[in-house]
């Protein structure tokens, strides 16, 4: 830092910190800028990365640590749409790599009910069998899965851990074509009804087995019988039956993860961007201000007069900008206009296809978080 | 599983079964953080096999220590997280509630009413 001669005891000790116009103990806003903004050029973004180091600006005496105290007192959350099934929301103060987490887990890891075995009893339609059983997977269940268990090879289909849909239709010789939509998907509260043909000796006197075995109806939890166990959207075209044709089967749904197969995701996707930025660098005014309003596709700039018939132009919604660079493609418009992206604020979307709401998705992937933490601090202990 | 040395554990390479991306990267966003860290990075040594290295050298303190130290940060900003995230939005939804409380007053006092959003 100072360079100080020894032995001339005359020279005073010098800092430059000493200065009265260096601020002290922050970084210089040209390093600032570079820190938490992302500079979004013609050709390519510049300082794209996040300076995680704690000690990076160590040299100059800047602490880059965020410690938990700075974050819990900085990190806000802004709630802008909520719905049934989509929400948007704003993450301040959170980095890019724990905003990622969340997404992949919201994607991947948060577990949901979707069909996984189909028992076909009759298929005479031209809907191939692997065919349907597929399209039946896709179909999103309207269930809590919170309320089931998983379901591994070893264990019995019982009430925990399925949940059975019957599927029985036919169209009849004479009548028009038929489309079989997703309502026709039944649920069967008490288990399956396809009967197991034991070989030789079954009790006579017991119900015959089936194939799957429910020790009490699921109707008797009371969640089931305020919001019956369906699929979410009853418009969902499984096959079309010609006359002659009939599909009978059972399909049994069991609870899953995103990883194994993209039928168990929760989600139809979720999204985050970083908040735009769009800053004027000097005055645009008058033709070049109509000219920036008019080249903009969203609408992010406004006019406005100041007088003597002479007008500026406005950053008004910096939020809606998708980037697009139209207002810095012509000559000398990267010196009047600057793109930015901030780096620790994020526009988050999750769109539900049904079985959780969004909110209620995004504590779930917070909570799995946390427990992926906890089981790697119990096996280093 | 920790692959160290014996007489140095300041510095060691954690190996994780079942994991990917998606936790190593904050584990080592919040092992950065800390400052006893001098360098930690993760890898994933094939995509085939959900496993990953991450590894930590310190000024000193036992590393394992400060992975755990690592994780125990991430999953108190993790419950902060959900936290602020739950009130905010119950706020949101008071807030509408009260919104659409007033729209409907709105509508009952203006007889005949234009669009009222």
């Amino acid at each position: 830092m100072a360079e100080q001669d020894e032995g001339r005891g005359k020279e005073k000790k010098f800092s430059i910190w000493d200065l009265p116009d260096v601020p002290m103990g922050q970084l210089p806003p040209h390093l600032e800028l570079q820190r938490t903004r992302v500079l979004c050029n013609k050709d390519a973004p510049i300082h794209t990365e996040s300076i995680q180091y704690s000690g990076a600006y160590s040299s100059i005496g800047v602490d880059n640590s965020v410690r938990l105290d700075n974050f819990c007192n900085n990190f806000r959350v802004e709630v802008i749409q909520l719905n049934e099934d989509d929400m948007v929301f704003d993450m301040i103060g959170i980095d890019a790599a724990i905003a990622n987490s969340f997404r992949r887990i919201l994607i991947a890891e948060v577990p949901t009910m979707a069909i996984e075995k189909v028992l076909i009893a009759n298929n005479t339609s031209v809907v191939q069998d692997e065919v349907l059983a597929h399209r039946l997977g896709l179909v999103p269940i309207r269930v809590d899965p919170r309320l089931f268990d998983y379901m591994s090879e070893n264990d019995q289909p019982n009430e925990k851990n399925t949940v059975v849909f019957k599927l029985h239709v036919n169209c009849k010789k004479g009548s028009p074509r038929i489309t079989v939509k997703s309502d026709e998907l039944k649920w069967l509260p008490n288990g399956s009804e396809l009967v197991k043909e034991s070989t030789a000796n079954s009790d006579s006197s017991s119900k015959p087995e089936t194939y799957t075995y429910f020790s009490c109806s699921q109707e008797s939890v009371p969640e089931f019988v305020k919001n019956p166990i369906a699929p979410k959207y009853p418009d969902i075209i499984l096959a079309k039956l010609g006359p002659g044709q009939e599909i009978e089967l059972e399909a049994h749904a069991v609870k899953g993860i995103g990883k194994t197969h993209a039928k168990w995701s929760p989600v139809a996707t979720a999204w985050y961007r970083m908040l735009p930025e769009v800053i004027l660098l000097e005055d645009v005014k008058d033709d070049l201000a109509e000219e920036l309003k008019s080249k903009c596709p969203v609408n992010v700039y406004d006019i406005e007069d100041i007088g003597k018939g002479k007008k500026r132009a406005t950053v008004a919604r910096p939020r809606s900008c998708t980037l697009c660079r139209e207002c810095i493609r012509g000559d000398d418009w990267e010196k009047r206009v600057a793109l930015r992206r901030v780096k620790n604020h994020f526009i988050f979307t999750i769109e539900s296809t049904g079985a959780l709401p969004p909110e209620v998705l995004f504590t779930e992937a917070v909570k799995i978080l946390e427990d992926k933490c906890e089981r790697v601090i119990t096996e280093l202990s | 599983m920790e692959h160290g040395s014996f007489s140095d554990n300041s510095a060691a390479t954690f190996s994780l079964t079942d994991e990917d991306h998606t936790l190593a990267n904050s584990v080592r966003f919040t092992l950065n953080q800390d400052p006893r860290v001098t360098f930690s990075g993760y890898s994933i040594p094939h995509p085939s096999q959900a496993r990953v290295n991450i590894r930590v050298q310190t000024t000193g303190d036992p590393a394992s220590e400060v992975l755990k130290d690592a994780c125990q940060d991430l999953m108190l900003m993790c419950r902060h997280v959900r936290s602020t995230f739950d009130k905010a939005v119950e706020d949101y939804k008071a807030s509408n509630a009260v919104k659409a409380m007033k729209i409907d007053s709105k509508e009952e006092d203006s007889s005949d009413s234009e669009d009222s959003e």
